[in-house]
């Protein structure tokens, strides 16, 4: 796949791809073909495409613990996603990172992070490495509701705003922090906290393709233009679980009521509502056999070699001493 | 010839690895007016796009050293006192030195955190004190604690040459250490390439950083009675273990000076291979801090918990009396 184009159509391929990837992962989860589980992205498909669809090939992004939407909405190959969560030699990173470090540098994808808030630092430095090259390449870190908490993050943002980075700032507020609304967890309002740095700090709906892509737009114009960077709260919700573990833990943090008004703003129904019939249908069935291709890829790809389980483990070559006794 | 001061050998470091490699920057607070002075003179050199003065900020600097070196750059972080790597500890074993591994290859985080003035410097008590090279050992990351200015030049430039992340811990114990050197004649020193300071056929001293002055003098203190060799290892991790073997080969004794906590520490991990691997006439002694010891602030008792030369001279007996 290459990166989300940004026309109805591309949009629209762009969030049933990611559903699609993801309805078939969690069936791989459940079936014990990916293991540790996932942090399933349905429901928020519209962030990743509306605003990885603003990007060109050579800006970067980085990720989180819920990451796949975002790999394969910047290009990502969805047999290698899938082969990686499967835990094979043949993932992006061949089996090495799983789902919540997926990356593909040649797509500048600086990799999905698990720790919550790290990534808006490393984008900092990966937007004003890109300045110092040149040019007008821009880094875009998406993160949480969560995030906006961690300390690390605003000062990340103190950084990008001080020295006029080309950052997009990207929050996904689906509400929730695992189980923790954003009523309890954030004091003041998301955009307050970029305001308080002095970048422009919107809020759009999260759940409209359109409406992300437009705002991110602006965003990374700017960014281009030198007048640094932006925040760009979008406002979503998660319509499957926060992790997979939930399916069988089954934490009770909203109600059956909420979800089901929550799945009614669905990202793939309203940018499928602009394409007529016969093209939406084109889509999903160039998808379905995209997905099937993948699936294919991913399980019939080989396990890495447990010899080289600490391949790569320094980019010198550098071998660790093993640990098993003699 | 020339004198050379440990803190103008990693001055001087920076200076030649900024003037010969255009990716290299240096950042951290207070360096454009060298407040360490380890950084004098860069910013008139280099300009504010190579010597950048960061806020407080330990965690988006660290971050961001990561992002820029994932984007082709060198940075080279200089962190003012030990214990902000506390504060950075997620950045720096969390991310930079698991970038490699968990992305099967496609990353290089060339980053080195540079450390003057590590460790104890009596009076600035318990957060200020520390000196904990173990710690990135431990994870895996290369961390690096020269002795000498020659080995604080040589070293500190393969640090930022290097692809992986580097700890450079500078001891303030070592900072005033200096020289009579040639300085056409510095150059790099390998990681992982410890050094024999002195040799001898009794007993080996490993040490590293300021302590391998203390082991020198204690070598000279005992040269009547014990023929002491002095290994320094330079790099705690990787560790030179076959210039150590080599030189338990000749000695059969061994003796570890340790400025780090006991439990857990660099004399542990060399005590314990040594224990695994090589023929020991004695069993092997160390010298450390106590276990998970905080440095108090009276300067009697910063002493009391630091290692000193007479523990080590004891140590060094104790090891010849098998
Ligand atoms: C710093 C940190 N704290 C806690 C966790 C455990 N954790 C993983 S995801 C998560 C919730 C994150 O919420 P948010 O940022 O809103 O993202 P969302 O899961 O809603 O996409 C938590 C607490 C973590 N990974 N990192």
């Amino acid at each position: 796949m290459t990166r989300a184009p940004d026309t109805d159509a591309g949009l629209y391929r762009a969030v049933r791809l990611i559903r699609r990837f993801e309805e078939r992962a969690v069936e791989l989860v459940r079936s014990g073909d990916v293991v540790g589980g996932i942090h399933p992205y349905t429901g928020q498909e519209a962030i990743a495409a509306g605003v990885c669809a603003a990007l060109r090939e050579d800006d970067v992004i980085t990720s989180t613990h819920r990451g796949h939407g975002h790999v394969l909405a910047k290009g990502a190959d969805p047999g290698r996603v899938l082969a990686e969560l499967a835990g094979r030699a043949t993932g992006l990173n061949r089996g090495r990172g799983g789902s919540m470090h997926a990356a593909d540098f040649g797509l500048g994808i600086l990799g999905a992070n698990a720790i919550v808030g790290a990534n808006g630092a490393i984008t900092a430095g990966a937007a004003w490495a890109a300045r110092q090259e040149g040019g007008d390449r821009v880094a875009v870190s998406f993160f949480g509701d969560g995030a906006v908490n961690q300390g690390v993050l605003l000062e990340a943002f103190n950084l990008a705003a001080l020295w006029r980075l080309p950052v997009l700032f990207v929050c996904e507020n689906n509400g929730y922090a695992t189980t923790l609304t954003v009523a309890d967890g954030v004091a003041g309002t998301i955009t307050g906290r970029g305001a308080a740095f002095g970048m422009p700090s919107v809020t759009v709906d999260g759940m409209d393709p359109r409406a992300v892509l437009g705002a991110a737009r602006e965003a990374v114009d700017r960014a281009r233009a030198g007048d640094g960077p932006s925040l760009v709260e979008c406002v979503t919700y998660r319509f499957d679980a926060h992790h997979t573990w939930e399916h069988k833990a089954r934490p009770r943090y909203r109600t059956e009521e909420e979800v089901r008004s929550g799945r009614e703003r669905d990202p793939v129904v309203i940018q499928g509502a602009r394409l007529a019939d016969p093209e939406r249908e084109l889509v999903d069935a160039e998808v379905e056999a995209a997905l099937a291709d993948a699936v294919a890829f991913a399980l019939g790809s080989p396990h890495p070699d447990p010899v080289g389980a600490l391949d790569f483990l320094y980019a010198t070559g550098m071998r660790a001493r093993p640990g098993g006794g003699g | 010839m020339p004198w050379l001061s440990y803190q103008k050998a990693l001055n001087r470091a920076l200076g030649d690895e900024l003037a010969r490699d255009p990716a290299v920057f240096v950042l951290g607070e207070d360096v454009r007016v060298a407040v360490s002075t380890v950084t004098a003179g860069l910013f008139k050199r280099f300009g504010p796009d190579r010597v950048l003065d960061t806020p407080l900020s330990e965690q988006a600097f660290t971050g961001f050293a990561t992002g820029a070196a994932l984007s082709g750059r060198r940075p080279v972080i200089e962190f003012q006192i030990p214990a902000l790597l506390y504060l950075a500890f997620e950045q720096i074993v969390n991310q930079a030195h698991k970038f490699s591994l968990m992305t099967g290859g496609q990353a290089r985080v060339p980053v080195t955190y540079l450390v003057p003035g590590s460790g104890s410097k009596t009076g600035w008590a318990g957060q200020h004190s520390d000196h904990p090279y173990a710690l990135f050992a431990h994870a895996g990351v290369k961390t690096v604690v020269p002795a000498t200015p020659e080995d604080a030049y040589g070293l500190l430039t393969t640090a930022i040459r290097d692809d992986d992340p580097v700890v450079v811990f500078a001891p303030a114990a070592a900072l005033t250490a200096r020289v009579d050197v040639d300085f056409a004649r510095l150059g790099p020193v390998p990681l992982g390439v410890g050094r024999v300071h002195r040799e001898g056929g009794d007993v080996t001293v490993v040490a590293v950083g300021h302590l391998v002055h203390d082991a020198l003098a204690v070598a000279e203190e005992l040269a009547g009675d014990v023929s002491v060799e002095v290994f320094d290892p330079r790099t705690a991790y990787p560790f030179d273990w076959d210039g150590l073997a080599a030189s338990v080969a000749k000695t059969g004794r061994l003796v570890v000076v340790d400025d780090s906590n006991r439990m857990c520490g660099l004399a542990a991990e060399v005590v314990a291979t040594a224990a695994e691997r090589f023929d020991l006439l004695a069993p092997p002694v160390r010298v450390t801090r106590p276990d998970g010891a905080v440095v108090p602030f009276a300067p009697a008792l910063d002493r009391a918990v630091q290692p000193d030369r007479a523990q080590l001279a004891a140590a060094v007996l104790k090891a010849l009396k098998h």
